[in-house]
């Protein structure tokens, strides 16, 4: 098969398979086992491209002109790539984990639930594949808007006001920040394509260039760099898979992908470093990620309080980018995948004791491990990850950011780094510890037991991941290692 | 012989088809009347601008007489487009509009509705086609009276005095236009707009050609709706029969903004308009006003049709700034958007009138849970809505594109930023609409609702299609508006 007919494939798959879900929407069982193949075949198309790049073969689509400039054309480059990998492989996992989850919870229309999350990956495979920031830009807003009817699923006041924060917010920064920003590189470098190098090198000035670079970075809304965090919090009241999948994995890594392509084939990280206009940048990156592990640790809720986890978590991939050094691109390129298994786990984790024990607050957890151990096992494996402790994957993510700090001579970031960590211990670990050591207060947790099968495969797929990540890196350090720079 | 006279039957089809279905008398064979004419037009209307795209503008003397004495139809790529547009809406809604008009017009009017919409149809064809300034102004009285009767037709009271405002305001139009036209004919002798324009030069500064252009812009800018005089269009656009909104909605305005670019740039001539006088700013201080005010005014609304109605007038808004950003690339925009606008406005007063022949209100209470009866029609109406948003792979987005690539052309880096801040309010307004219709329980009122006849349906989707393919493929609309805004922005330096 051609280059572009996979890719076509790739985004083609999930998009049929939306079809064939409201096709099959009188048969639950059948509609699960579309998701599911679906899902299985996206994936099996995803690693085909995967050893095509490998074997350093270029994969691109012939591109389609809107309007003078503005041109709609997919490649294959080892970022989007590593995003690809992740989303859809990911995808499989969680298909099962909502099966055990909506049915679990008895929840109300899941046709259309399957339907927006089919198409929410296929915007997302769109986005990773994108060879120019307009068609990114596109998949990004079809994006935001596939997702919002994920976030108000429950359709009670609370998820509509959810609804409308995040719909507001990610399209407000969109439409605001980071449309002008790109209609402007447009202008100023007459091309949108993705270029190593960059496209802005040589052909504006030191101000201009930290201008857009704001624009960029607080425009995409997705990463939800501070203070534009506020529509992850808000997106807790979809339904978990949806927090888990998308609110873990697709949306967000979909904000912090756009904003490492955009330093890297957009600016260029020479230019960055050779203006310095990327230093506000680092200190703001700096200042969210303490943040929001700040904020973590007042949350007693538990989606909640893994969502400012996220947001510190997004930032560190920011940091990596905003570094403008080859290992920092490196890091936070890692951090991307990493991330995405720990903290997937984690909200399976939630999402299973809500399911089995209707608990959402962190304070209620107590004890509770003794009923659930595998769940809370699992719950520590995916912290111990995040938190960035061997042998789980998450060390490698923040081992080469801070490669990439010291690389740029940023002491002081190195330093964040470690009390960061510090904070992730302070908010993540005391959860499993309380849940198993602590004495559960009043009732007792008598008849709890663990969540349905499906969601405990799911469970015990990611948190392995976890593991295997930290042994075998080397795959995504070698696909890393194909972006070039320059 | 067809192929010569072309530019006649675009006019006097529908005028012959009016007469018809005033003699039929009866709601169903009006309607084939009036169908076959509407299925005519695109058709007359894609030979004009075959001929045009080939071998340059046409004149065509009326009744054999020659210009500069007889009147003149003269087709060029600008108008040729409009012609398109406005003939393709006809023919779109015309299939919609049985199911439409038997529900809300009382079977002895029906035959009369038919033809009073064939008038206004001959009306805004005709103030496209033709050449000559007071004809223009005959074909403007014609679609203005027929719009007034099409609305006053509505089944709400409140309709008549949406009507009667609408008359006064557009009487005052008419006037100020014609008073216009007066004093370019005490001036230059001549009422062929070719024949003025070369008869201008040298006198473009006397007072009463400025005063003849100040009548002029005010006069058609009432027609247009540009803000502040729009005052008589929500009342209109809301209590008018469903089939007669979509109409008006998706054409009147945007052959009055043709008439401002005709004279603006043909007749009196760019460097007068935007360089010796600031009509440049003071467009663009009252598109901005229209941008901002109208969509805030927008979000307020409880009845769909009022709130889509002003959501016109802040579109028109766009339209008007792209006259004023008076780059190639803002004018570009301004026509681009003036073609987007009418599909993707026709589709979502389609999809509105579809609930309305369904529910009998559009009162956004009475929308709740609408979206699990009528999941087709309100899906197209989401992404029709998308399109006013200007989420890109719609129409609306390649407006914006222009319109913001203008702006910064222009240096006006703060307008690319209004420009895209305003369009985050109409992710209010549609926003509230989305949420009411697919995320709250079912009212009473759309509890036995269910998707509408296909007769209905059919041509919503078609539209709805349209504002998404060509927002993707935009060689037809883009292409062709930026040879109109280069052939309009001839000259000018």
């Amino acid at each position: 098969m051609s280059g572009e007919t996979l890719i076509i494939l790739a985004l083609l798959i999930p998009a049929v398979g939306a079809g064939l879900i409201a096709l099959t929407s009188w048969q639950s069982n059948l509609r699960e086992t579309v998701t599911l193949v679906t899902a299985a075949t996206l994936f099996g198309v995803v690693m085909i491209i995967f050893g095509r790049v490998m074997d350093g073969e270029q994969l691109m689509t012939g591109s389609f002109q809107i309007v003078p400039g503005l041109d709609l054309a997919f490649k294959v480059e080892p970022l989007g790539m590593l995003f690809a990998c992740v989303a859809s492989g990911l995808w499989i996992v969680n298909s099962i984990y909502s099966i055990g989850y909506m049915r679990g919870n008895k929840e109300p229309r899941q046709t259309p639930f399957y339907m927006c999350f089919a198409v929410a990956i296929a915007s997302t495979l769109g986005i990773a594949f994108s060879a120019n920031l307009f068609t990114l830009f596109l998949f990004y807003e079809v994006l935001t808007l596939s997702t919002y009817p994920l976030v108000t699923h429950k359709g009670d006041d609370n998820a509509r006001a959810g609804g409308r924060t995040y719909l507001l917010i990610l399209l407000g920064t969109s439409m605001v920040l980071l449309l002008p920003a790109i209609i402007a590189t447009a202008m100023i470098a007459g091309t949108l394509d993705f270029t190593p190098g960059g496209i802005l090198a040589g052909k504006t000035d030191k101000t201009t260039v930290a201008i857009l670079l704001a624009l960029f970075m607080f425009g995409i809304g997705k990463a939800a760099l501070m203070p534009m965090h506020r529509w992850l919090p808000a997106a807790m009241v979809a339904p978990t898979p949806v927090s888990a999948l998308l609110h873990a994995v697709a949306v967000v890594k979909a904000g912090v992908f756009t904003a490492m392509k955009v330093v890297i084939y957009i600016f260029g990280i020479d230019l960055l470093a050779s203006t310095g206009a990327n230093e506000w940048l680092i200190w703001v990156a700096a200042a969210s990620l303490l943040a929001g592990s700040l904020v973590a640790m007042t949350k007693d809720n538990l989606k909640a309080r893994l969502a400012y986890s996220t947001v510190s978590q997004l930032a560190y991939v920011v940091l990596g980018a905003s570094l403008a050094t080859g290992w920092g691109v490196i890091g936070g390129s890692m951090h991307i995948a990493m991330h995405a298994v720990g903290k997937i786990t984690l909200f399976f984790c939630a999402g299973a004791i809500y399911t089995a024990a209707h608990k959402t607050e962190v304070s209620e957890l107590t004890g509770l491990g003794r009923a659930m151990p595998f769940t809370f096992v699992a719950f520590l494996i995916g912290a111990l990850s995040i938190i960035g402790l061997p042998p789980f994957g998450g060390l490698w993510g923040k081992w080469y950011i801070a490669l990439g700090a010291l690389e740029a001579g940023q002491l002081l970031i190195v330093a964040i780094l470690m009390i960061s960590s510090l904070l992730n211990i302070a908010y993540l670990l005391p959860i499993p510890f309380k849940a198993f050591f602590g004495e559960s207060q009043g009732r007792k947790s008598d008849g709890i037991k663990e969540a349905p099968l499906p969601c405990l495969i799911a469970i015990g797929l990611t948190s392995f991941g976890c593991l295997i990540l930290f042994f075998f890196p080397g795959p995504i350090l070698e696909l890393l290692g194909q972006i070039r720079l320059r | 012989m067809i192929a010569a006279n072309l530019p006649a039957l675009q006019v006097v089809l529908p005028l012959l088809g009016a007469v018809l279905c005033a003699f039929l008398r009866r709601g169903v064979y009006a309607w084939g009347v009036a169908l076959i004419v509407s299925l005519a037009m695109p058709l007359i209307a894609i030979g004009l601008l075959i001929q045009v795209l080939d071998s340059g503008t046409i004149s065509y003397a009326m009744g054999g007489w020659k210009p500069p004495i007889g009147i003149e139809y003269r087709v060029d790529v600008f108008n040729a487009f409009l012609l398109l547009l406005v003939s393709v809406i006809a023919a779109v809604i015309m299939p919609y509009a049985k199911r439409s008009v038997e529900k809300e017009i009382p079977s002895d009017r029906q035959a009369w509705f038919y033809a009073i919409y064939l008038l206004c149809l001959c009306g805004l064809l005709g103030m496209a086609i033709t050449g000559d300034a007071f004809n223009i102004f005959v074909f403007m009285e014609v679609s203005s009276l027929a719009a007034y009767t099409l609305i006053a037709l509505g089944r709400d009271r409140r309709a008549l005095l949406a009507a009667y405002q609408y008359l006064i305001m557009g009487t005052i139009g008419a006037t100020f236009y014609v008073i216009g036209v007066g004093l370019l004919y005490s001036m230059t002798g001549t009422l062929n707009l070719a024949d003025i324009a070369s008869r201008l030069a040298g006198i473009e500064n006397s007072r009463a050609v400025l005063a003849a252009l100040a009548f002029l812009t005010v006069g058609i800018s009432l027609k247009l709706a540009l803000f502040p005089l729009h005052v008589w269009l929500p009342n209109a656009y809301a209590y008018a029969p469903s089939m007669a909104t979509v109409f008006l909605a998706a054409t009147a305005t945007k052959v009055a903004v043709y008439l401002l670019l005709r004279y603006f740039y043909t007749v009196f001539g760019a460097s007068i308009i935007f360089q010796d006088l600031p009509v440049s700013n003071i467009f663009l201080i009252l598109s901005l006003a229209a941008m901002f005010g109208a969509s805030i005014v927008a979000v307020f609304q409880d009845d769909v049709k009022r709130m889509l109605a002003y959501s016109s007038v802040g579109q028109i808004g766009y339209i008007t700034l792209g006259i004023a950003i008076a780059n190639l690339t803002g004018l570009t925009g301004g026509i681009v958007h003036l073609f987007n606008h009418a599909l993707m406005k026709a589709a979502l007063f389609m999809a509105i009138g579809a609930v309305f022949y369904r529910i009998g209100s559009v009162k956004l209470d009475d929308l709740a849970g609408i979206g699990k009866r009528m999941p087709i029609t309100m899906a197209a109406f989401v992404i029709a809505g998308f399109s006013i948003i200007g989420v890109p792979g719609t129409v609306g987005f390649v407006s914006k594109w222009y319109l913001v690539l203008g702006a910064f052309e222009q240096g006006w880096w703060w307008l690319a930023f209004l420009i895209v801040a305003s369009s985050l309010i109409s992710v209010v307004y549609i926003g509230r609409i989305v949420e009411v219709v697919w995320f709250r329980p079912v009212s009473a009122a759309a509890k036995r609702a269910e998707e509408p006849p296909l007769s209905m349906l059919l041509p919503t989707l078609l539209l709805v299609a349209a504002t998404v393919y060509f927002g993707i493929d935009t060689s037809a609309t883009a292409g062709i508006a930026g040879r109109a805004a280069e052939w309009l922005m001839v000259g000018v330096k």
